[in-house]
């Protein structure tokens, strides 16, 4: 059964747009140079000089959804593990030690092995570690998100991957990530539970069309801001990378497209924080962070246990920026930036 | 010299610490400043590394501290905040910010009045961020905060004094000091607000992100001293047509 679609879903339809300028931004033969230097000023203006460090904590690699770009998917002959709620709060205390206060909890879609029950365990067991914590994990129709937050939890992250609906039909192929409506609506239900931030974002490279991804999901995160103004949103634009699936991106993503892609994303959400993974390679980091970027992952593992007992389980997708959470910290302030490892507090 | 809560102070310029490219820059310029009150953002502060290059470790001894509540949403997160704040560093003084909109980052009046009641009655000294609303900041004073900070702009935005005409009526009917916080971008908005008869204003985006972080903090201290002295010394009137400050006529006498 899909669900009917959600709010943002009939604003899309609408065609009413709040964001329609990113399209000239956007637009091939851009002057790049130019867009790097206001997005820029727009960043510095509003973020100053401080870049805020995260983790991803993997807890579980087991899934019930099919995905075809995705190491975890179901189907895939790879070993799969979830971690005991001890074996979490092992790795949180090894990523606090290397400075990190926010974390994002990160698995797969299995509502059995990765329960409503078992976040809120891990959630509370972390909580006296962390002062920030985020999940990423399925979407929940019941009252998960509120408990969630109840226990705690601040940050709610669930990518659309594609906006393209016929393009998500095709990639995800079973399982609850299947129903696009479902999955786009989540967001809305996480924000109406009381989530503080919420993360959204774009595989590119999945479909055929980047940049109808982007001016989506700027529209998506525009969107969110108007309709829930005690929300802070994040948006991410991951590049798809080899993974145990064997997927290749059906249109390669530049350098220079991508970088296109975040400096106008920038333009038109000036208040939206921006969020790179350690995917990417070191230099286009480097250079990211000076133009757009505000939050970064550093010293990265996607492998469930991957921090104290690396290559017992299945990776989620290859890391390429491989510098520990000290170097890029120290690349941070050598660029002239503050690493904020700490910006939230506990108050539950 | 600038008196809150029975307290004295110098400098009429207070900093803020967010923004800076490193602690080390931020101390160099808190010292150009020559501010004596300094804000920090609680959920900043790190104290499992104090010691050992948390923004506190940065901050110049002698320096009085303000700790801030920013980024509670709420009247009760901020309340715990204060608690929290007052815990870790012995100070019962708290900037009050309470700023439910992530976007704009605008003070909430009703959940600002309600922390703030609630502060004072705990013991606090309670300094409010707040809307330039010569009523609410009427409301903050019943309730015993002992300053007002009205905003000069949005915060960050380092537009200027866009609040200008409302902070002549807040400035003129204040029984406390009405501190001018956020908005000024450059040091004549500094010395502007002073003119007008601000007691004191806080600087941080504009001082943090410019090229020379130390040497725009001394600016901003000159032009707060000049703005006062201005206040001090008593505008001429503003005339319509020239008035000659020798009449051509004065042979005549």
């Amino acid at each position: 059964m899909s669900q009917p679609p959600g709010r943002f879903a009939q604003h899309l339809a609408t065609e009413a747009w709040l964001v329609p300028e990113i399209d000239a931004l956007l637009a091939p033969g851009v002057d790049l140079e130019e867009l790097a230097q206001r997005a820029r000023e727009v960043t510095l203006q509003r973020f100053g000089r401080a870049v805020r460090l995260f983790a991803p904590l993997y807890v579980s690699n087991a899934c019930l959804s099919s995905c075809t770009y995705c190491g975890f998917s179901k189907g895939l002959d790879v070993a799969r593990k979830t971690l005991t709620v001890d074996e979490v709060v092992a790795e949180a205390r090894s990523l606090v030690q290397k400075g990190f206060r926010h974390l994002l909890l990160v698995s797969g879609e299995h509502r059995v092995e990765v329960s409503a029950d078992y976040l809120m365990a891990c959630v509370e067991a972390l909580r006296p570690v962390v002062p920030s914590l985020s999940i990423e994990t399925q979407t929940w129709s019941d009252d998960t998100y509120a408990r969630l937050v109840e226990a705690g939890l601040e940050g709610v992250v669930h990518y659309q991957e594609t906006y393209d609906r016929v393009r998500y039909g095709e990639v995800h192929t079973a399982g609850w990530k299947r129903d696009y409506d479902r999955r786009l609506a989540s967001t809305e239900r996480a924000a109406e539970a009381g989530v503080r931030r919420l993360g959204i974002g774009a595989l590119l490279g999945l479909s055929n069309d980047w940049r109808a991804d982007v001016r989506t999901v700027a529209e998506h995160a525009a969107w969110l801001q108007r309709t829930y103004w005690r929300t802070e949103v994040t948006v991410s634009l991951p590049r798809i990378k080899p993974s145990a699936s064997g997927f290749q991106p059906l249109v390669p993503v530049t350098d220079a497209e991508y970088v296109q892609a975040i400096a106008a994303l920038r333009v038109v959400a000036p208040e939206v924080g921006i969020v790179l993974s350690t995917r990417e390679p070191a230099a286009l980091r480097d250079g990211l962070v000076r133009i757009a970027v505000t939050t970064m992952s550093a010293g990265s593992s996607t492998e469930p246990g991957g921090y104290l007992a690396p290559g017992e389980a299945q990776e989620q997708f290859a890391i390429s920026d491989e510098r520990s959470p000290a170097e890029v910290a120290a690349m941070l302030e050598a660029a002239g930036y503050e690493p904020v490892w700490k910006d939230a507090f506990a108050l539950k | 010299m600038l008196e809150i809560a029975g307290r004295s102070f110098s400098s009429r310029l207070l900093l803020g610490t967010g923004k800076f490219r490193s602690h080390q820059v931020m101390r160099d310029a808190l010292v150009a400043s020559g501010a004596d009150i300094v804000t920090v953002a609680l959920r900043r502060v790190d104290l499992t590394k104090a010691g050992e290059g948390d923004v506190l470790d940065f901050v110049p001894p002698g320096m009085t501290l303000l700790p801030n509540t920013s980024g509670a949403v709420d009247a009760d997160e901020a309340v715990r905040l204060a608690r929290l704040g007052r815990a870790a560093t012995g100070a019962d003084l708290v900037k009050l910010e309470v700023t439910p909109d992530p976007r704009t980052l605008a003070p909430d009046p009703i959940h600002t009045l309600r922390a703030a009641s609630q502060l004072v009655a705990e013991g606090f000294t309670v300094l409010p961020y707040c809307s330039a609303d010569p009523i609410l900041c009427r409301h903050l004073e019943e309730a015993g905060c002992a300053t007002v900070m009205p905003l000069g702009a949005w915060i960050g935005s380092n537009r200027g004094l866009r609040t200008r005409d409302a902070l002549e009526v807040i400035v003129s009917q204040a029984g406390v000091p009405v501190v001018v916080d956020a908005g000024l971008g450059v040091p004549s908005d500094a010395a502007e607000a002073m003119e007008i008869g601000a007691s004191a204003v806080l600087v941080n985006t504009a001082i943090a992100v410019a090229q020379d972080p130390v040497r725009m903090a001394r600016a901003f201290a000159l032009a707060t001293e000049a703005g006062r002295l201005g206040f001090l010394a008593g505008r001429g009137a503003v005339l319509e047509t020239a008035e000659a400050s020798s009449p051509l006529t004065g042979f005549l006498q």
